[in-house]
């Protein structure tokens, strides 16, 4: 696959953050690299739309933030999963997967349905 | 992730900056990619340039973020606060629940304040803050004269002077009135069994529409009705509609038969429409009929007068309108000379003020009255969460220990009292409910509007004003003296007796002094108050209201000629009152067209015989049509003879005049046997009665005529029977009586004299017993409030009084001084009282009846209620000191 970004359907970055931080805190620099890490470099993000999606997130309860030390002891802001962020995660994961067995399968098809059934 | 060391997080030491932050958070960002491609073997410049560039638009999300952050803060902020708040209010919960007979007393305390603020709210805003009940009404004027003494009759205007004004003035939409002179229970319904009373008014046509009020059911008067010779039609009030015919809806189109003449109901006028709320208070008015004035041209004055003034223009233009058109009125376009009778005596004044401006000082003297009681509720209420607060120093203190701002201590405090005064507030909203349905339904009450008397939405929005106004000035103080303690003496001062505390019993001790003094003002207005009341049922009122009664009593005198119908009529009140007089248990009866303290009217200037007096100096006397004996069933004194039913028709005219009369027309004389004179007619004056009170009891009386009933036509007959049983128990027997000569004699009313006398002054009464409530209501506080402070500083010098026993006081000693000092605090409040009241009460005078303001009895009275109750809530706390055990006490520490 080249690294010419794909395109981020739209709230398919606050999934990906929510799944970033389940093996625990990050912060917002790190949690571009696990994305672009763990997608084999295909997912490049454009790092300034991070931040706003984390606020967000955080405004609305999903996140939790607090101030912490980096690995080279640099002050940075740290975000966790809250409960409420968890359970989000779980039903979004599922929607996903739901979406794109749908859209696999259409995309998968390889003859027209049946008449009767397009009426 | 690492926690930052201690020494790193001095950065937001004043308070959160949501702007820092975000820099703080994108700049790591960058740096740490800077390192990374550094690492990778990128020169510094270039990866810092790559870095931005992978960022995109720092400034883009900076400003996000910034904005986001402060959102997010505020929130939090909110949150907080709602937290703490919700943390107060549990907490609240909790310690008042530890301390249930603080809670009830406080709450109770404040329902019975608040209660009774929302009632007498809702009464002034009825009567003075809320417009009329019509719409527009600052439109509406009520004309007349400026006031007399004779009468209705001169408050009053002529049927031509009515149309030559609306004729005339520019300054009304329409012109309006209505009859002036009818009594209660002057129709009766019959055709429906057994005939009924029922009070009617004639109203000119134009009446309710100038008014603006729209019928319930059917219509208005149309013109051609108020003309004479049309077919008789009523328009029922609302009241009376649903009373007497069960809210047919049917009625309007059918007939009623009212006093023998069929009449057709043409409409059922408004609830909200109630004429004798506005008009006459304390009186019901059942139907109304259009006023033919054609047909009263020659009565003289009838009607009253009130009109709709065009948009936009005062009352000042509408005088200057009225003064210019006065000259040109005739009071009888027949005769000449009657021109310019109303020079000066056409003057408009706005309707509201008419109805309710004679009240606005009363009211807004028992607006005070409930003012100060919510005073010394709010004082008493502080006084009392200051002892709390005292044995709660402690607490407080470790909560101030423990992190607790006194921005936050006061806050809970404030909490406190606000849960107190909100529960005070709902409770007292139930206590005003219940007395204003009470109120609504006094009839008795000759208070105007009382009918529209609501708790609406304006009187719960001060109710919720007057609760959180309390609930800041009685939270407020203990939570500041609280707050500004020193923590450190507070969880030191490990026992009552320390300074802290005598500096709060300063302030209670202050506080009380302020409820005491507040109290006497209270009680010295209640006291005046009560002696005008007392005064005024002591004047003597020319006749003796107890033991006789009246009825409204029908008869028919139609005959052919003026005459005849005058000897039927003489006849038939002969045969009345000798069947009554019969009766057992009355001892005399008479009859009256008027009864005093009712609806009156004159109708000329009598001039004594043989003397001259200047125009103008002669007066207008009331006149009453009376039969033999009314003298003596109202219990007038008399000098000379009474009528006797030999003074005919054809027989010398004779009259009887009261005593002030007889000042004027004959001054040092003796006024029997001299003549007056009424156009060529000659009245011999047979007698003089004492003064009789016409209108109200506290003014006094002009000049008063009476006619004999055998000679001038009355205008109905009232029968006043005089009984040595209570008047109640011949009511059947005189109905009977009534009936047995007169079949068609409705079930009127016997009325007892005395309730005549009881409405008139049924203002001052009601006034009065609302301020001696109050009164009563703020010693009461007091008592409590000087019950508090003696009570916790027993309790505080326990030790003390321990010591002093041990030492030989003895109990009479120690409960002596534990009464002094309640007397000392009382003898304070006192003197502060009698001051404010000194000043103050000058501001009452004018509600004041024959009473000074500085009446000796009532500030004598006063002090000892003040004494008494002092002495009272100071003995409780005295004997529990005089029963400390000094062992126990000593030990006890």
């Amino acid at each position: 696959m080249d690294t010419a970004r794909l395109e981020f359907f739209r709230g398919t970055l606050d999934v990906l953050i929510l799944k970033a931080l389940v093996w625990g805190p990050l912060h917002g620099y790190a949690i571009t690299n696990l994305i672009r890490l763990q997608s084999d470099e295909a997912l490049l993000l454009e790092e300034g739309t991070l931040y706003p999606a984390l606020w967000r997130l955080e405004n609305r309860g999903l996140l939790d933030a607090e101030w912490g030390l980096s690995e080279n002891n640099r002050k940075a802001k740290f975000y966790r999963l809250t409960a409420e962020g968890r359970r989000q995660l779980r039903s979004e994961v599922k929607t996903w997967e739901a979406y794109a067995r749908a859209v696999a399968k259409v995309l998968g098809a390889t003859q027209p349905p049946l008449p009767e059934e397009v009426a | 992730m690492k926690p930052i060391p201690m020494w790193r997080r001095y950065s937001r030491l004043f308070g959160p900056n949501p702007a820092a932050d975000v820099r703080d958070e994108l700049s790591f960002h960058l740096r740490a990619k800077i390192d990374d491609l550094v690492a990778q073997g990128w020169s510094p410049e270039a990866a810092r340039q790559e870095a931005q560039r992978q960022f995109g638009d720092l400034r883009a999300v900076q400003q996000i973020g910034v904005r986001m952050g402060e959102k997010m803060e505020r929130g939090k902020r909110l949150s907080d606060y709602w937290n703490d708040s919700l943390q107060d209010v549990r907490y609240t919960f909790r310690t008042l629940g530890r301390d249930p007979g603080f809670a009830a007393v406080s709450i109770l305390i404040l329902a019975l304040a608040i209660g009774a603020n929302i009632a007498v709210f809702s009464v002034v805003n009825t009567l003075l803050l809320r417009p009329l009940p019509f719409p527009d009404s600052q439109q509406l004027v009520w004309i007349a004269p400026p006031p007399t003494d004779c009468g209705l009759s001169c408050a009053t205007y002529s049927a031509d002077a009515y149309e030559e004004f609306r004729e005339q003035s520019r300054t009304y939409q329409d012109v309006t009135g209505y009859e002036a002179f009818s009594t209660p229970d002057n129709l009766r319904l019959t055709g429906r069994g057994e005939p009924v009373p029922a009070t009617g008014i004639d109203v000119i046509g134009n009446f309710f529409q100038v008014l603006g009020v729209q019928p319930a059911i059917g219509r208005l008067f149309t013109q051609e009705e108020s003309r004479g010779g049309f077919h008789p039609v009523a328009l029922l009030a609302n009241a009376y509609w649903r009373r007497q015919f069960n809210s047919d809806p049917a009625m309007v189109g059918k007939a009623i038969e009212l006093s023998g003449v069929p009449v057709t109901v043409v409409g059922v006028l408004p609830e909200s429409f109630d004429f004798g709320a506005v008009f006459s208070p304390g009186a019901k008015v059942d139907l109304f009929t259009p006023l033919d004035l054609n047909g009263e041209r020659n009565w003289g004055n009838i009607v009253t007068l009130l009109g709709r003034l065009n948009p936009g223009v005062t009352v000042a233009q509408a005088l200057d309108d009225a003064n210019r058109v006065a000259p040109n009125i005739y009071q009888n376009t027949k005769y000449p000379d009657t021109l310019g009778r109303y020079k000066g005596a056409l003057i408009p004044v706005p309707l509201k003020d008419y109805v309710t401006g004679k009240l606005r000082r009363s009211l807004i003297a028992l607006w005070c009255a409930v003012g100060a009681i919510l005073l010394i509720a709010g004082v008493n209420l502080s006084n009392l969460l200051l002892s709390r607060a005292v044995a709660r120093a402690k607490e407080f203190a470790v909560r101030g220990a423990l992190g607790a701002s006194r921005g936050r201590i006061v806050r809970q405090l404030l909490m406190e009292s606000l849960v107190l005064s909100s529960a005070g507030a709902v409770l007292g909203l139930g206590l005003a409910v219940t007395l204003i349905a009470w109120l609504v339904h006094q009839g008795s009450v000759a208070l105007p509007l009382l009918n529209s008397l609501r708790i609406d939405g304006q009187a719960l929005g001060w109710t919720v004003l007057i609760a959180v106004f309390t609930a800041t000035i009685f939270g407020l103080l203990p939570g500041i003296r609280i707050a500004g303690g020193n923590l450190q003496e507070m969880l030191k001062d490990s026992g009552p007796g320390a300074g802290l505390g005598r500096k709060h019993e300063r302030v209670r001790a202050a506080l009380v002094i302020a409820e005491v003094a507040m109290a006497c003002v209270l009680v010295v207005s209640a006291g005046l108050l009560l002696r005008s009341f007392v005064k005024v049922l002591d004047v003597d009122l020319g006749f003796q209201p107890d033991r006789a009664a009246s009825i409204k009593v029908d008869y028919d005198d139609s005959a052919p000629s003026n005459e005849a119908s005058q000897t039927k009529r003489s006849e038939i009140f002969q045969q009345i009152l000798e069947r009554v007089s019969a009766l057992p248990g009355v001892e005399a009866a008479g009859m009256a067209d008027y009864l005093p303290l009712g609806p009156n009217r004159e109708w000329d200037t009598p001039v004594p015989k043989g003397k001259v007096f200047a125009p103008g100096e002669l007066p207008d006397p009331l006149v009453y049509v009376v039969t033999p004996g009314f003298a003596r069933a109202m219990g007038m004194r008399l000098q000379g003879r009474d009528f006797t039913w030999a003074d005919g028709p054809n027989s010398q005219r004779v009259v009887l005049i009261n005593a002030s009369a007889a000042r004027v027309y004959w001054p040092g004389e003796d006024a029997v046997g001299k003549i007056l004179m009424r156009d060529k007619e000659e009245d011999v004056v047979v007698g003089v009665v004492d003064d009789v009170r016409e209108e109200t009891l506290e003014s006094g009386s002009g000049s008063q005529i009476y006619y004999p009933a055998t000679q001038q036509g009355p205008n109905g007959a009232q029968l006043v029977v005089r009984t040595g049983l209570p008047p109640a128990t011949l009511a059947a027997s005189v109905l009977r009586a009534l009936r047995e000569l007169n079949p068609k004699q409705p079930a009127a009313e016997f009325r007892p004299i005395r309730t005549i006398v009881d409405r008139a002054v049924s203002p001052r009464h009601f006034f009065m017993l609302l301020v001696a409530a109050f009164a009563g209501l703020g010693l009461l506080l007091a008592a409590l409030g000087i019950y508090g402070v003696i009570s916790y500083s027993v309790t505080r010098q326990t030790q003390a009084i321990g010591i002093r026993m041990a030492l030989g006081a003895s109990v009479g000693r120690v409960q002596r001084q534990v009464l002094a000092g309640t007397l000392r605090l009382t003898f304070a409040g006192m003197v502060v009282g009698t001051l404010v009241s000194l000043a103050a009460m000058k501001m009452i005078a004018s509600l004041l009846f024959a009473t000074s303001p500085w009446d000796l009895p009532t500030y004598l009275g006063m002090a000892l209620a003040q004494l008494l109750v002092a002495v009272i809530s100071g003995y409780i706390p005295a004997r529990r000191a005089s029963g400390v055990n000094p062992m126990e006490a000593l030990r006890n520490n």
